[in-house]
C-alpha cells in the first residue's frame, strides 16, 4: 500500500509537469497578442515594450521561461513558497491571489457537496424503494429538471426570488467566515443550493440505478432468506454494494469544481478560483492562469489518489500491490 | 417415511400476470416433507422448481404473483402468514441455499460476519456470541481453521467453500427444513460430491428435512428418499426414489432416466428428450408433455391426465395404462442397452 501511494505520488508530479508544460506552451505559441502590450501602458514606445518584455522574461526562449517557472515553484520566489510569479495585469503575487480566492471556492464546494450528496442519496434511495410509483416519478422528474436547468438561469432566478423579491438571503458577493459566519452562510446559501441541485439530480439517478442493480443480486436474496428486515436488506446490503462508484464520482466532482465552478462563481459574484481562471485567460495573464491550472490539477490528481485509496477500504476485492 | 411431518404443500399454484399473458409457473402441486427425509425435485429449467421454493420462503413478490393453495409448516399456513411472521420463519425454521455460491455471499462483508448477521436476525445475542456461533457452524461444515477463515471475504473462498459457508449460514438456527436449490450446479464435479455428502451429513446430524432441487437425476439418485418429477409447473411423477428409478411410470421420467450417463451406458446410448420445454404462458392442451411424447395418442391432446396414485405411494400423471407403460419402458430399455438387437 505504501509503495503504491508513493508510486502514485510520483505519477502525480509527472502529471503536474505535463499539464503546466502544455498550458505554458499553449499560452506562448498560440495567442496572437503580446502580454507585454497590456503591461506597458496606454502609449507604448518600442523601447518600453522591449523593456517590459525583458523584465517579464518574455524575450527569453520558451524553455528558459518554463525552467524559471519550475524553479520558482520548487524553490519559491521573493513572494514566498511556492513561487508562482506575479500577475501581468495587476502586479499582485499570484500566490497571494490564490490564497485570497481559494477560501471562496472551497466554501462553495464544501457546502454544495454536503447538500448534493445528502439530497442525492436520499432521493435516489427513496426512488429505488418506491420504484414505479408516483413518488419515484416525481423524484425522477425533479432529477430531470435539475440536470436540464442551466445553472446561470437557476442562479439568476434564485437571486431574483430569494434576494430581490423576498430578501431572505444576502445578495451576490462573499463575506469571509472569519468576519461573520451568518453573512458568510447568507451569501453562500443560494450558490450552494443552485450548484447542489445539478449534482443532486445526477447523484439521485445514479444512486437509484446502482441500488436497483444491487437489489437484483443473489446476495440480496440470501439476505432476505436469512430473515433480515427489509430495512437492513436495503441499507446494509443493497446500499453498501452501490456505494463505491458513488464515492469515486463524489471525489472527482469535488476536485473538478476547484477550478471549474465558473458559472456559479460568476453569477453569484463569488470571485473564486474558477472565475480567476477564465478572467486571467481573457486578460492574457499567464502567471494567473498557470497558478489556477496548477491548483486545479493538483486537486484532481490528489482526489484521484484519495478515491483510489478509499476504494480499497470500501471494496475488499480491490487490493493494490 | 416415519419422521415427524414438517412441511405440507397442498394444491399450490403460482401465477405471474405479464403483458404477454399469465405465466402458470406452478399448478396443483401437492407434496410433504418429513424429518430425516430428502425430497428430490427434478425438472428442466422453467418447470417451476425454484418458484415452488421461493413461494415456501415467502420470497416471491406478492404484487407481481398470485399464489393459491396451502403451505403448511408444522400445520401453520405460510400463505396466510403476515410479512413479519414470514420473516421469522425465514432462516430460522426454513433455510435455503442457492445455486451460485459465487454470487450469493455479499462481496463486501467477511464470511463470519455474514453468518453472525444471520444469527442476530432471529435471536438477541451479542456480536461476539454470534461470531462464536458462526465459527461453530463453519467448523461443522468442514471449513478447516474456521476461526481464521471466518475473517476472510467471500472472494478468498473457493466455490466449494462458499457453498459450505452458505450451508453453515443456513444451519445457525437448527432449522427444520433446508431447501437446497441446485446447490451443486455451479461447482466442479469433484466438489459436487462433497457438497452432496455434506448436505446428507447435516441432514442426519441436525435431524432436518431437505428439499433438494436439481435438474440432475444422478444427484437425486444418490441422496433422496422421495422424488418428485416436475414438468411445466406440475408434478408428473412422485414417489419413493427406488420406485421411481427402478420402475419409472411417466414417459418424461423415462426420458430423464435414459438421458442420464452411467458406467454401463455409453454416450451413444444416451437418449435425449426431443423438443424443448413448453411456453409456460401458452401451455399445450391436454397433457403438457404430449408434443414431446413419442407414445402419445388422441386423449393426450385433449385431456390433462391427473396425478394417479399407484401402490407404495408412487403416483404419476399419464393416460397410458399400467401394462402398456411396463411394456414400453422395457422396450425402451432394451433398445437403449442394445439387448435383443
Amino acid at each position: 500500500m505504501v509503495v503504491y501511494i508513493l508510486r502514485r505520488l510520483l505519477w502525480a508530479v509527472v502529471v503536474l509537469l505535463a499539464v503546466t508544460l502544455i498550458t505554458f506552451f499553449i499560452f506562448y505559441k498560440l495567442p496572437p497578442g503580446d502580454p507585454a502590450l497590456r503591461f506597458v501602458g496606454k502609449q507604448p514606445t518600442t523601447e518600453s515594450i522591449a523593456l517590459v518584455r525583458h523584465n517579464l522574461g518574455l524575450d527569453q526562449p520558451f524553455y528558459v521561461q518554463y525552467g524559471k517557472f519550475l524553479k520558482a515553484i520548487v524553490l519559491g520566489d521573493k513572494y514566498g513558497w511556492p513561487g508562482l510569479g506575479y500577475s501581468y495585469d495587476s502586479s499582485v503575487p499570484i500566490r497571494d491571489k490564490i490564497i485570497e480566492k481559494a477560501p471562496r471556492t472551497l466554501s462553495l464546494i464544501v457546502g454544495a457537496s454536503i447538500l448534493w450528496l445528502g439530497l442525492g442519496v436520499l432521493v435516489g434511495v427513496i426512488s429505488a424503494i418506491k420504484r414505479r410509483t408516483a413518488v419515484d416519478r416525481i423524484a425522477m422528474g425533479f432529477a430531470l429538471f435539475g440536470i436540464s436547468a442551466p445553472v446561470f438561469w437557476l442562479g439568476l432566478m434564485a437571486l431574483f426570488i430569494f434576494w430581490y423579491k423576498l430578501s431572505l438571503t444576502a445578495g451576490t458577493g462573499y463575506t469571509p467566515i472569519t468576519e461573520s459566519p451568518t453573512q458568510w452562510a447568507s451569501h453562500l446559501i443560494l450558490p450552494w443550493i443552485v450548484l447542489a441541485l445539478l449534482y443532486a439530480a445526477i447523484y439521485a439517478r445514479m444512486v437509484r440505478g446502482n441500488l436497483l442493480d444491487a437489489m437484483g443480486e443473489d446476495y440480496i436474496r440470501t439476505a432476505r432468506a436469512k430473515g433480515l428486515s427489509e430495512r437492513t436488506v436495503i441499507f446494509h446490503h443493497g446500499l453498501r454494494a452501490s456505494l463505491a462508484p458513488i464515492v469515486t464520482m463524489f471525489g472527482l466532482d469535488i476536485a473538478l469544481l476547484v477550478g471549474g465552478a465558473v458559472i456559479t462563481e460568476t453569477v453569484f459574484n463569488l470571485d473564486g478560483l474558477g472565475f480567476m481562471a477564465v478572467d486571467s485567460v481573457f486578460r492574457q495573464d499567464l502567471p494567473a492562469t498557470l497558478g489556477v491550472v496548477l491548483v486545479a490539477t493538483f486537486a484532481v490528481v490528489f482526489m484521484n489518489l484519495v478515491v483510489d485509496i478509499l476504494y480499497a477500504f470500501l471494496d475488499p476485492r480491490v487490493r493494490y500491490g | 417415511m416415519s419422521g415427524e411431518l414438517l412441511l405440507e404443500v397442498r394444491n399450490l399454484a403460482v401465477e405471474f400476470p405479464t403483458q404477454d399473458g399469465i405465466v402458470h409457473a406452478v399448478s396443483g402441486l401437492t407434496f410433504s416433507l418429513r424429518r430425516g427425509e430428502t425430497l428430490g425435485i427434478v425438472g428442466e429449467s422453467g418447470s417451476g422448481k425454484s418458484v415452488t421454493n421461493l413461494a415456501i420462503l415467502g420470497l416471491l413478490n406478492s404484487e407481481r404473483s398470485k399464489i393459491t393453495g396451502e403451505i403448511l409448516l408444522h400445520g401453520q399456513d405460510l400463505l396466510k402468514a403476515s410479512p413479519s411472521q414470514l420473516r421469522d420463519v425465514r432462516g430460522k425454521d426454513v433455510a435455503m441455499i442457492f445455486q451460485d455460491p459465487f454470487a450469493c455471499l455479499h462481496p463486501m462483508y467477511r464470511v463470519g460476519d455474514q453468518i453472525a448477521e444471520a444469527v442476530r436476525a432471529h435471536i438477541d445475542v451479542s456480536k461476539s456470541r454470534a461470531s462464536e456461533r458462526a465459527v461453530e457452524v463453519l467448523d461443522a461444515v468442514g471449513i478447516p481453521n474456521a476461526r481464521q477463515r471466518a475473517k476472510d471475504y467471500p472472494h478468498q473462498f473457493s466455490g466449494g467453500m462458499r457453498q459450505r459457508a452458505m450451508i453453515a449460514m443456513a444451519l445457525v438456527h437448527n432449522p427444520d427444513v433446508l431447501i437446497a436449490d441446485e446447490p451443486t450446479t455451479a461447482l466442479d464435479v469433484t466438489v459436487q460430491a462433497q457438497i452432496l455428502e455434506l448436505i446428507d451429513k447435516v441432514k442426519r446430524d441436525f435431524d432436518i428435512g431437505v428439499i433438494l432441487v436439481t435438474h440432475d437425476l444422478g444427484v437425486v439418485a444418490e441422496t433422496a428418499q422421495t422424488v418428485m418429477v416436475m414438468y411445466a409447473g406440475r408434478a408428473v411423477e412422485h414417489g419413493p426414489a427406488r420406485e421411481v428409478f427402478d420402475a419409472p411410470q411417466h414417459p418424461y421420467t423415462w426420458g430423464l432416466v435414459q438421458s442420464m450417463p452411467s458406467i454401463e451406458a455409453k454416450v451413444a446410448q444416451l437418449r435425449a428428450i426431443e423438443g424443448s420445454p413448453p411456453s409456460v404462458i401458452h401451455l399445450p392442451s391436454g397433457c403438457a408433455f404430449h408434443p414431446r411424447c413419442p407414445h402419445r395418442f388422441d386423449t393426450c391432446l385433449k385431456v390433462r391426465p391427473p396425478l394417479e396414485h399407484l401402490e407404495g405411494g408412487h403416483a404419476d400423471a399419464c393416460h397410458l395404462d399400467a401394462t402398456s407403460k411396463r411394456r414400453l419402458w422395457e422396450e425402451r430399455e432394451a433398445a437403449r442397452l442394445g439387448i435383443g438387437a
